[in-house]
């Protein structure tokens, strides 16, 4: 059989049982009580304490997030609103930068999606165990980032009731797409890339809804899991075909994943624009993607996991590995960006070299602060994670991913307003300033995720329940193994029955 | 709403259950020894080395992954192909709604590395299709009612006990000697279970 690693015992904590597990994960669904209780009513941020301001019986952080979230939800949607009323003129792109914020937070949101695909795909084909804990979650977060990516184009063609026109369709204009354009590819890759992450995250819950079928009290829940499991019975025969379709759809997202960000950055590397024309693009724009989405995944898990109690599922080690990863993709990014520059010397194109000027002389250079954040946050600050002990701090790995997420989000910025802003004519040199319609949108969208996102833990088991079960099973038989017993039921804590 | 079918419950089969995989393993082993042939295992996880005691094998969702595959990049480049005036070249002209040709850059009508991406886009999405429309179709999804439901303990089946049913089809059927055998192998329960009126 295939090459089987030893699984890393620390990646559960604590003595499971099967019936314990699932009283940890499901009951977060079924019980709404595990929302309502003071989870927390303080945030602990070093020697920084923040109380958490809550009205009276809904101290939980998720009524607070949600009230957040919904607020923001409601400002995109008044921003959608103006804007579809009025016309793409309320943002600030204008000739000469016809990409602002809009594609800026496109490739931005696109790009944290695709930690989840890496997670749930990448890490299944390579063995990695340590993805059961963390799969399911960030497979979530990719659909909904994804959801906010799709906003931007969308909108930014201006019409977007006619957005089917993106389709290839028969129609009585006689048109087709041109399909030799990026613009076209991206919108192939998106929906495949949308269509796809939801499929294997609907087959990976299955197993999961019976379980939470099985386990509901209510009428309602259990109706609402019946269907949703679709009548999931767990057969032997059923799982083997299970595991085939896991195994094979892992098998073409992972291609997949990398041809979504590939497809991204050919929207600028097939261009002439000076600074987007490099042949370094795919590759350093899924390095980039990883290298966000991981951040966000570690964002998002560090206050969850403590709020719903679950140590024993995502432990140290998970983080300890989220970080590496981000350590490692975060170096390829940098190499990145020394290319950049190094092109722009090697090939001497006077047009590619202002451009870096344009970027790295502090003060002279209208976009330099840009630039050094993007520097800054995504060179400088990451490297902290060299040193073991700050891989195991929570407080700082929070402060490396917000930075990480931060600075990604400078580096679009760099790639898009600034290249634009300086063409081949002085004709279309000029400035971009984003409007206050462009913050809203961003903020809104962001609003957006996590309002998808509490809905997603309320409602959905945020762990892969069976994976997890199996993970404990396969670290009983290699603690068997280890001490020279044979198979044995000692560590099922066989309850009454 | 029978229709003059016979719909009243008939024995479906003796379900056991058992607290761990391996006891399941070992019982259908010897389920499989002792000559019965319709049997199927329920568990919350899958356990591997199930499927090999039962001499299951299944890989018609490969093939259909692959026809799918298949079919999507052959849809993926045609569409393009065609819809860019590619035909024009070996002589059949299409109605003027069924094509439209770009010329891009001076680049022929049929230059397929451009064609790439989306060809490959539409290979994943229709592969993705086949694998979860097949295994729904392999899986028999969706399908709320099952007779195995009725068993009293299968409730556990998708958190924390294992079970074995044969089934009443098994030429060998006996359900006493099936209970008895379960019984031997350490079940925690046994029982024979119906089909539900009107199934």
């Amino acid at each position: 059989m295939a090459y089987e690693p030893s699984i890393d015992k620390s990646l559960l904590e604590g003595e499971h049982t099967e019936a314990s597990i699932d009283a940890a994960i499901a009951d977060i669904v079924l019980d709404p009580k595990t929302h309502t209780q003071p989870a927390i009513n303080h945030l602990k941020l070093g020697k920084l304490n923040v109380k958490i301001p809550a009205p009276e019986g809904y101290n939980s952080p998720w009524f607070l997030f949600m009230g957040i979230g919904f607020l923001f939800v409601n400002i995109l949607l008044v921003s959608i609103a103006v804007l579809v009323f009025t016309g793409i003129g309320i943002w600030g792109n204008n000739q000469p930068v016809g990409w602002g914020f809009d594609i800026i937070n496109f490739v931005w949101w696109i790009g944290i999606g695709h930690a989840g695909t890496l997670i749930s795909a990448i890490l299944l084909l390579l063995r990695q165990k340590w993805r059961n804990s963390i799969n399911r979650f960030a497979e979530a977060m990719t659909i909904f980032a994804v959801m906010c990516a799709g906003i931007y184009p969308l909108l930014h063609t201006g019409r977007p009731w006619a957005a089917y026109w993106l389709f290839p369709y028969p129609n009585v204009l006689g048109m087709w797409p041109n399909f030799r354009s990026p613009l076209v590819w991206d919108v192939f890759a998106v929906s495949t890339y949308m269509t796809v992450s939801i499929l294997f995250w609907f087959v990976g819950l299955i197993p999961d809804f019976a379980t939470l079928r099985d386990r509901a009290k209510g009428k309602i829940a259990r109706v609402a899991f019946g269907v949703a499991s679709m009548g999931w019975k767990g057969s032997a025969k059923d799982w083997v075909r299970y595991e085939h379709a896991s195994l094979i759809l892992a098998g073409i997202s992972t291609p997949l994943v990398l041809s979504v960000h590939t497809i991204v950055s050919f929207d600028f590397a097939m261009g002439i624009v000076p600074g987007w024309n490099v042949t370094i693009f795919p590759p350093y724009f899924v390095a980039g993607a990883v290298f966000a989405g991981f951040a966000m995944v570690i964002t998002l898990m560090v206050p969850i996991r403590k709020w719903y109690k679950l140590e024993a599922f995502v432990t140290m080690k998970h983080f300890d590995w989220m970080a590496k990863v981000m350590l490692a993709t975060g170096l390829i990014v940098v190499y990145g960006y020394a290319m950049e520059i190094f092109y722009a010397i090697y090939s001497g194109v006077p047009w590619e070299l202002s451009l870096f000027h344009n970027r790295w002389e502090i003060l002279q250079a209208p976009y330099s602060w840009a630039f050094w954040l993007l520097i800054l946050f995504n060179g400088i600050i990451p490297q902290i994670l060299w040193i073991p002990k700050m891989r195991q701090n929570l407080t700082v790995l929070m402060l490396v991913s917000a930075s990480v997420s931060i600075g990604m989000w400078f580096e679009r910025y760099v790639i898009i307003p600034i290249s634009l802003t300086r063409d081949y004519l002085p004709s279309s040199y000029g400035y971009y300033t984003p409007t206050g319609w462009d913050f809203a949108m961003f903020f809104g969208s962001m609003g957006l995720f996590v309002f998808l996102l509490l809905l997603f833990i309320r409602f959905l088991p945020m762990i892969n329940i069976f994976e997890i079960k199996e993970l404990k099973h396969q670290l009983d038989h290699e603690a068997h193994a280890e001490n020279g017993h044979g198979h044995g039921a000692d560590t099922e804590a066989a309850p009454a029955h | 709403m029978s229709h003059g079918r016979d719909t009243a419950p008939k024995p479906y089969g003796t379900v056991a259950g058992f607290a761990t995989a391996d006891e399941l393993l070992a019982a259908t082993q010897a389920v499989v020894n002792a000559g019965y042939k319709k049997l199927d295992a329920y568990s919350p996880v899958p356990v591997h080395g199930l499927a090999d005691v039962m001499n299951f094998k299944d890989f018609r969702l490969h093939y259909g992954a692959l026809a799918g595959g298949l079919t999507g990049a052959t849809v993926g480049m045609s569409l393009q192909a065609i819809t860019g005036g590619a035909l024009t070249r070996i002589g059949i002209e299409l109605p003027p709604m069924w094509q439209y040709a770009h010329n891009t850059g001076g680049k022929p009508l049929f230059s397929w590395p451009m064609f790439i991406p989306v060809m490959f886009e539409c290979t994943i999405l229709l592969t993705a299709f086949a694998v979860v429309g097949g295994l729904f179709a392999l899986c028999g999804l969706p399908k709320p009612h099952h007779p195995i439901f009725n068993a009293e303990a299968f409730h556990r089946a998708s958190q924390d006990r294992y079970f074995l049913c044969v089934e009443a089809t098994d030429p060998r059927y006996a359900p006493d000697q099936v209970a008895s055998l379960m019984h031997e192998m350490g079940a925690e329960s046994v029982e024979h279970v119906m089909t539900s009126e009107g199934y």
